[in-house]
């Protein structure tokens, strides 16, 4: 609990708590309008024209919190991980999308998703083992590893799986999406590395393994390697958190999240793909003719509104800002539109800055609720041109057992009571 | 500090050795340390879609149900007709089907693929835990139980690299963008 630890304090702390324990916990789930006006259960002693009671004793003295927690009127803010899981160990955990604002996904809320549970591995014992078709095999210190030139970029990681293409869909954008976060990610360029042991001509991709205990692999082509790929150990100017592969992790910007191998122990370079199970039997994509797409690696060009979005709730007509966000695994975003008219006209969105490749981007529209029944929707544009898709579109062609890489435009219900739900399942 | 130092005149001089020699190939900033064949041989668990990587040893069908029983059953089911873990066997012809059904024996491509999971991941609760024998023995039962093997066979490396999984020749390559959207604007 955020205050457990301000018990060692005596500076008018027990009546600051004794405050903190009787406030009603403000949800966040609530549109802004009903979040201000949600005058706490002690009344309205704290509101104008009173002082309110924590302007009257002195807050929490300096070193209450050696690491920082959010308020405790933030605890609903947390990650939305299903309690209906047949086991935990493989299994995922779901950034709360539409609590958050800008582009940056805090770590505690980082989405997660991994295969064998989450290792506990101290980076003074953790190697990285570098062999296969290169002129000296190689093993790496984690201080090595951050001798290496550094550099920092901003990029978004999703699920390949997120979400499936069948119904039901998810009630809220967490739910629909919520396997999909950004982050700044510091590191050291993967090619740096490699460069280190020196690539022999046949090598043509890097089979990653982590050190988990389902020693997780995915074969990357040699393209990609050379290209953006980074072998990092940061994320948000601090050391990964165990769940996003401390101490050392790959990031592939734009590739499906699995193939960003958490725990990162050992590349192995070769001169075809080691078709590990999960590039043969799980993270495939099956067509409707019984084919199946393999080494489908770009998670293509996605939106998604997150205010307001399902079970949400607009509490008054008039204004309110449509924003969400956007991404695209080949590219910038270049444009969004959105429509508030169930699809029939669109409008282009402002989008905030910086927009940056490979990473989240941030929309909003200004709109004006008139308190009749709405369908709202964002459609994103890259800027190679694509633009996402509509879930028909996608199942025309793809079928609905094809599980992978859904980046189809999610539409809104707004009812007349101001009820936000999912439109798609309707 | 001094560790800092020692590694940036470190970075400096092979900068400088790439800069006076102009060899590509041998850029590096000397850091990190040779691994042994020994590390790699410790290590190096992967298993080629050929069975390239594939250890020495054996295992019997009938082995592998004693194995499976006592270590996979319990979240594959008996038959391997899954529970919590993954259902491993039937599903043949289901794949164009609206309800396909993705096991070893209707979707793996590969049979050494199941060699190298197994022996990486498998048990869940204790991973890597099994003998080669027992890993062969396993896998011949799975691919036994899928009609894949006959009840009385061996399998070792030669002999599961050489069997022909039914869905192997059913994958393509990525064909995205596949999708197509007209990106109306109005009147729509």
């Amino acid at each position: 609990m955020p205050y457990s630890r301000s018990g060692k304090n005596n500076f008018g702390q027990t009546s600051r708590r004794a405050f903190l324990r009787k406030a009603a916990v403000i949800g966040s789930a609530a549109l802004a309008g009903s979040a201000v006006r949600g005058a706490s259960a002690s009344g309205t002693n704290n509101l104008p024209p009173n002082v309110p009671e924590w302007m009257k004793v002195p807050g929490d003295p300096m070193g209450s919190q050696p690491y920082g927690t959010p308020s405790p009127f933030e605890k609903n803010v947390v990650k939305n991980i299903s309690k209906n899981l047949p086991q935990y160990l493989s299994a995922s955990g779901r950034t709360p999308l539409q609590d958050l604002d800008g582009i940056i996904t805090p770590n505690g809320l980082f989405y997660e998703r991994h295969h064998a549970g989450v290792p506990a591995i101290d980076p003074a014992q953790h190697r990285l083992m570098l062999h296969g078709l290169v002129e000296r095999p190689m093993i790496f210190t984690m201080e090595d590893i951050r001798r290496f030139p550094s550099i920092s970029r901003i990029h978004f990681l999703e699920c390949s799986a997120n979400p499936g293409y069948k119904k039901p869909y998810g009630k809220t954008a967490s739910d629909l999406v919520g396997l999909l976060s950004c982050a700044e990610w510091t590191g050291v360029s993967m090619k740096l590395v490699l460069q280190e042991a020196g690539l022999r001509p046949e090598a043509k991709w890097v089979i990653a393994e982590g050190a988990d205990a389902a020693a997780l692999s995915r074969s990357i082509p040699i393209e990609k390697c050379l290209d953006d790929a980074m072998i990092a150990y940061s994320q948000n100017g601090e050391r990964l958190r165990p769940q996003q592969g401390y101490p050392l992790r790959l990031i592939l910007p734009g590739f499906e999240g699995n193939m960003n191998i958490k725990w990162l122990r050992r590349l192995h370079v070769a001169a075809e793909p080691a078709y590990s199970r999960e590039e043969t039997s799980k993270y495939t994509d099956l067509m409707p003719d019984g084919t199946a797409r393999e080494f489908t690696f770009v998670m293509e060009a996605k939106s998604i509104i997150l205010r307001p979005s399902g079970n949400q709730r607009l509490t008054e007509t008039g204004y309110h800002e449509i924003t969400g966000i956007a991404w695209s695994g080949r590219a910038k975003i270049r444009r969004v539109d959105v429509s508030v008219d169930d699809g029939r006209n669109w409008q282009e969105a402002e989008l905030q800055e910086p927009i940056l490749t490979k990473a989240l981007t941030r929309f909003r529209l200004p709109w004006h609720w008139d308190g009749r029944p709405a369908i709202i929707q964002s459609r994103a544009t890259d800027e190679t041109g694509y633009v996402q898709p509509t879930l028909a579109e996608l199942v025309a062609v793809r079928g609905e057992n094809s599980f992978y890489h859904n980046n189809a435009i999610w539409p809104w219900r707004i009812a007349a009571d101001g009820e936000v739900s999912n439109a798609a399942n309707d | 500090m001094l560790q800092m130092i020692k590694a940036h005149a470190i970075a400096l001089a092979a900068v400088s050795m790439v800069a006076a020699t102009g060899a590509e190939a041998q850029a590096g900033y000397g850091i990190g340390r040779a691994a042994t064949p020994a590390e790699i041989a410790g290590w190096s668990i992967d298993i080629g879609r050929d069975g390239h990587g594939l250890p020495a040893g054996s295992g019997s069908v009938s082995h592998g149900r004693e194995v499976f029983e006592n270590q996979c059953a319990a979240c594959h089911g008996d038959k391997g007709q899954g529970g919590i873990g993954d259902r491993l066997v039937g599903g043949q012809g289901t794949l164009a089907s609206s309800k396909p059904v993705k096991t070893v024996g209707s979707y793996w491509p590969y049979a050494p693929t199941l060699f190298d999971y197994i022996r990486r991941a498998m048990p869940q609760n204790a991973p890597g835990s099994l003998s080669n024998e027992d890993v062969y023995a396993v896998s011949a039962y799975i691919l036994n139980l899928n009609g894949l093997l006959p009840a009385d066979a061996v399998v070792d490396a030669r002999t599961l690299a050489a069997i022909k999984m039914p869905n192997r020749k059913r994958f393509v390559g990525d064909t995205r963008p596949d999708v197509e959207n007209p990106a109306c604007e109005s009147d729509c």
